[in-house]
Order: C-alpha cells, then sequence, then structure tokens
C-alpha cells in the first residue's frame, strides 16, 4: 500500500493526511452528506479532540479536515481578515498536514474557512465556504433544554424566536441583534448563521457556492446547499435591515463593503477600513494600476 | 481470500476524491458526476457504486444487500475492506444496495425521525444508465431553477413513490443512483415532476 501520510513534512509522519484518521473523516462526511439533504438541520457528529483549544475553530477545522485534498487551494479568514492569529495558525496547520496549496484570494480558493465573516468578493459555484460556530442552536439563549429545541426544531415550532425579536422592538424600537441573526432555510429550519453581522445574512441567500457549519464544542454540522433560499427574520411593519455607514473605507474608498472602526489616536479620531483585507487590497491595487 | 478483489490504491487520497464528487453530487441534484478513482466494479456492482461503498460504508453503517447484490463476491468485498455489517432487515439499514426492479422501491427503509432526520438511509440503486431514460424535473436546495434527471429503468410509479417520500420532510431516505463509473444524487429535499 502506498504511503497515505503527508511527506512533506518528516516531523508528521506520525498523523494521518489531514490529521484526522480515516474512519473520523467518513463519519463526518457522512454527517455533512445529511446536513446538505436536509438544509439548515443540525446534524449530531462525534466530535474529536482537536490540537488547539474550543472556541478556535476546532468544528470549522473537522470539517476542513474531513473535506479537504491535495488538490485545494485553502483560505482562511477570521474577522475577514487572512492576516490574524487564528487565520494564520489554521493556514499553517492545513499546509503542514494536508500538503494543501493556500492563499489569500477569494477567487483562486476552493475552500474558504471562515469565522465571523462572508467574503466581499461574490462566491462561485464549486467553491465551498466553511464556517466556524460556537453556538449552532440558534433558540438556545430562549430554551436551554436541547430535548426541547430538538422538539421546537421537529414541530418548526418558531413562535419562541418571534416573541424574542418582538421584545426586542419592544424595548428599542427595533430588531437589536447585529450579528448571529436567526435565518429561516429553505422555509423550514431556523439556523444560527454563526457570529457573522447580520450585513452578511443576504449574503448567504441563494448563494452559488456551498455553506457548511462546523460547531466543535457542541459537536454539530449543518449546511446550506448552493442556491437555497436564506431569509433573515423580520416582521412585516420592521423588515430587515444591514448595517450601513455614512462613512467609506479610509484604504480603498468602498461604500459597499463591511467596516471596522479604529481609533488611531490619544484624542478619539477614528477611522474605517473594510474587514475583508483581501478585498480592500485588491481595489487598492487595481487603483494604483 | 485470495478471490476478493481489491479495494482504494491510495485510500485516505481516493476516498477523500471521491468523497468530494459525492459531495457535489449531494450538492447539485441532478448533477452527473464521475467515480473514477475507485477499482473496477466488483461483481454485479458498478464501479460507482464499489466507490461509493468503500468511501463511506465502515463498521458503523449497517448495509443491505438486495437478493440482487447478496452475492459472495459482494458480502466478502464489504466485510474485508470495510467491515459493515450485513443486515437482513432494510428497516436496521443505514446503507443499502439496491436495483430499481423492486416494488414498492424506497419503501421500508429507515426515515428517521422528526427530531433526529439523520437516523435515516441513503439507498443505492443501481440503473443500467443516468441518460436516456423519460425526463424528470427537479427542484429544490441545490438547484438554481431546475435541474433534468433522465435515469434509466425506473419504475413508472417512482415519481409518486417519491412524492411519498418528499412529505416525510425532514425525514425520508436519499438516493443514490449509479451506472458505470457515473453517479448522481437526489436528497429527501428535491421536488421531482414529471
Amino acid at each position: 500500500m502506498p504511503d497515505t501520510i503527508s511527506s512533506n513534512d518528516p516531523s508528521d509522519g506520525a498523523y494521518n493526511y489531514a490529521y484526522l484518521d480515516e474512519q473520523t473523516k467518513r463519519m463526518i462526511r457522512r454527517a455533512i452528506l445529511k446536513a446538505v439533504a436536509v438544509p439548515g438541520y443540525q446534524v449530531p457528529f462525534g466530535g474529536r479532540e482537536m490540537p488547539l483549544p474550543y472556541g478556535w475553530g476546532t468544528g470549522g477545522i473537522q470539517v476542513t479536515a474531513a473535506i479537504i485534498g491535495r488538490d485545494d487551494t485553502l483560505k482562511v479568514i477570521d474577522q475577514g481578515a487572512d492576516d490574524t492569529t487564528n487565520a494564520v495558525s489554521i493556514r499553517r496547520f492545513f499546509a503542514r498536514v494536508a500538503d494543501v496549496a493556500t492563499t489569500t484570494r477569494t477567487e483562486e480558493a476552493t475552500v474558504i474557512q471562515t469565522r465571523h465573516r462572508v467574503p466581499e468578493t461574490p462566491l462561485k459555484d464549486g467553491q465551498i465556504l466553511v464556517f466556524q460556530v460556537p453556538i449552532p442552536e440558534p433558540l438556545r439563549m430562549l430554551e436551554p433544554r436541547e430535548t426541547e429545541t430538538r422538539t421546537l426544531h421537529a414541530l418548526s415550532e418558531y413562535g419562541v424566536m418571534q416573541v424574542s425579536l418582538y421584545e426586542s422592538i419592544a424595548r428599542h424600537g427595533r430588531i437589536a441583534k447585529t450579528y448571529n441573526y436567526p435565518v429561516l432555510v429553505n422555509g423550514r429550519y431556523i439556523m444560527s448563521p454563526s457570529p457573522i453581522p447580520k450585513f452578511d445574512n443576504p449574503k448567504l441567500d441563494r448563494n452559488p457556492a456551498l455553506q457548511l457549519y462546523g460547531a466543535g464544542r457542541e459537536k454539530r454540522i449543518y449546511a446550506v446547499p448552493p442556491h437555497t433560499p436564506v431569509k433573515s427574520l423580520d416582521f412585516d411593519d420592521h423588515p430587515f435591515e444591514i448595517e450601513r455607514w455614512t462613512e467609506c473605507c479610509a484604504l480603498c474608498g468602498s461604500t459597499q463593503s463591511f467596516l471596522d472602526e479604529m481609533i488611531v489616536d490619544d484624542a478619539g479620531k477614528r477611522r474605517f477600513i473594510c474587514s475583508d483585507t483581501d478585498y480592500c487590497q485588491e481595489r487598492q491595487e487595481e487603483q494604483r494600476r | 481470500m485470495s478471490d476478493i478483489a481489491l479495494g482504494l490504491a491510495d485510500p485516505a487520497h481516493d476516498s477523500q476524491k471521491l468523497f468530494r464528487a459525492v459531495l457535489d453530487a449531494f450538492a447539485h441534484p441532478g448533477r452527473i458526476v464521475a467515480l473514477t478513482q475507485g477499482p473496477a466494479g466488483v461483481g454485479p456492482l458498478s464501479r460507482a457504486a464499489t466507490a461509493f461503498l468503500l468511501t463511506l460504508v465502515d463498521r458503523d453503517t449497517p448495509l443491505w444487500l438486495s437478493p440482487d447484490f447478496d452475492v459472495p463476491a459482494v458480502r466478502d468485498f464489504v466485510r474485508f475492506h470495510t467491515g459493515a455489517p450485513l443486515v437482513a432487515r432494510e428497516a436496521d439499514a443505514l446503507f443499502a444496495l439496491l436495483t430499481p426492479r423492486r416494488a414498492p422501491l424506497i419503501d421500508s427503509f429507515a426515515i428517521g425521525t422528526d427530531p433526529y432526520p439523520d437516523r435515516s438511509a441513503t439507498l443505492v440503486i443501481e440503473v443500467p444508465a443516468l441518460t436516456g431514460g423519460p425526463a424528470l424535473t427537479l427542484k429544490g436546495p441545490g438547484i438554481e431553477s431546475e435541474a433534468r434527471a433522465c435515469v434509466a429503468g425506473l419504475p413508472a410509479s417512482f415519481a409518486e413513490e417519491w412524492a411519498a417520500n418528499r412529505t416525510l420532510f425532514p425525514c425520508g431516505v436519499d438516493l443514490v443512483f449509479t451506472a458505470g463509473s457515473e453517479l448522481m444524487a437526489l436528497p429527501r429535499s428535491i421536488a421531482v415532476e414529471i
């Protein structure tokens, strides 16, 4: 039998390709297929210990490890940025254990693992977006018992979620939730889109890329297949709205992207820049040409 | 033991490529994908069905073989390469291998429960060809507007049986059609019209 172990680094000789053993990968792969067959439903899976702590993307990493191959090009972002600690370490992890090419360019990537953002550059058919999910259950803050939330999903009984949004309107005059904003997938399951800003919710709707969501601590995998309707919950008289800024990006001038606010001096001077570093750099390079 | 056919030549990488093809098929119902990394078909099995089993079936997944496939060559191959328990009752299986000649075709398999719709069976149906049959129109997740499937050899009652499976959603079975080295998936979320 040929050597199935990544040979790019001799120190990794004790590990199987892509870190997980084949039995675990098959189990995760079966869970992914169920997740695709029932969009928005959280499939339980036997989450493994990964070489980084819970909260650092163990769910996303397990999903990526189960799908990734040597032909893939991987991009990893954390809050939109390719150069943050979490993104750099996960990218290096897969370059080392899966012998995979990495990129920061959204267009070049076949697999994009993300924490808390959807890239600004539109995704294409064939790309896979893997989300790192801390709390997969959208009803968890309203109903702590897993047996109950499971029944609510089974019966499609989502009144409690609508009530929580109504209470937000009663208290704040609007739906005050700005991230992890609940969505209805294909008219059936309410799903947590992971802590992306609600700015990104419209990008989930009918996206041509496949979306996979992995929650490591909670051991759940769910999915949104390409072109699947994803609706952000709202009311007729309080329609869903995304964040808007009066400023533009200080680096590339974009008025279309999600902006991070930076305090740049002790006097409290503020600047806004794109959260998506690849999108911002592409635009700056274009302007220089 | 020498009669058992070879499995995947390069298990980690071959199964990864095969899985991505299967995932592509599940994410795009009606799309025909090629499973070429696996060995030649075993006994009466097609190459695609053989590759599918080697990719996804193992000791955790009870497998049911229809009488057409319940032959020593297949049994020994599955036991040796995957370790999957072969079960006698359809309802006990998580994967099943059958031909479209069965009537009713997809009844009597596990459909999961409302709280756990994932505890359901995936049926691998060996058909003569994935093209050339009567046209079916597919709509649902993974399909932009509508897709066409022309699977050959399906019984006339298929659309009716599938409609009944659809009404069970989120419960129900998922189908995989195989012919030669090609595969097409039909997840339970997809509506089929003639």
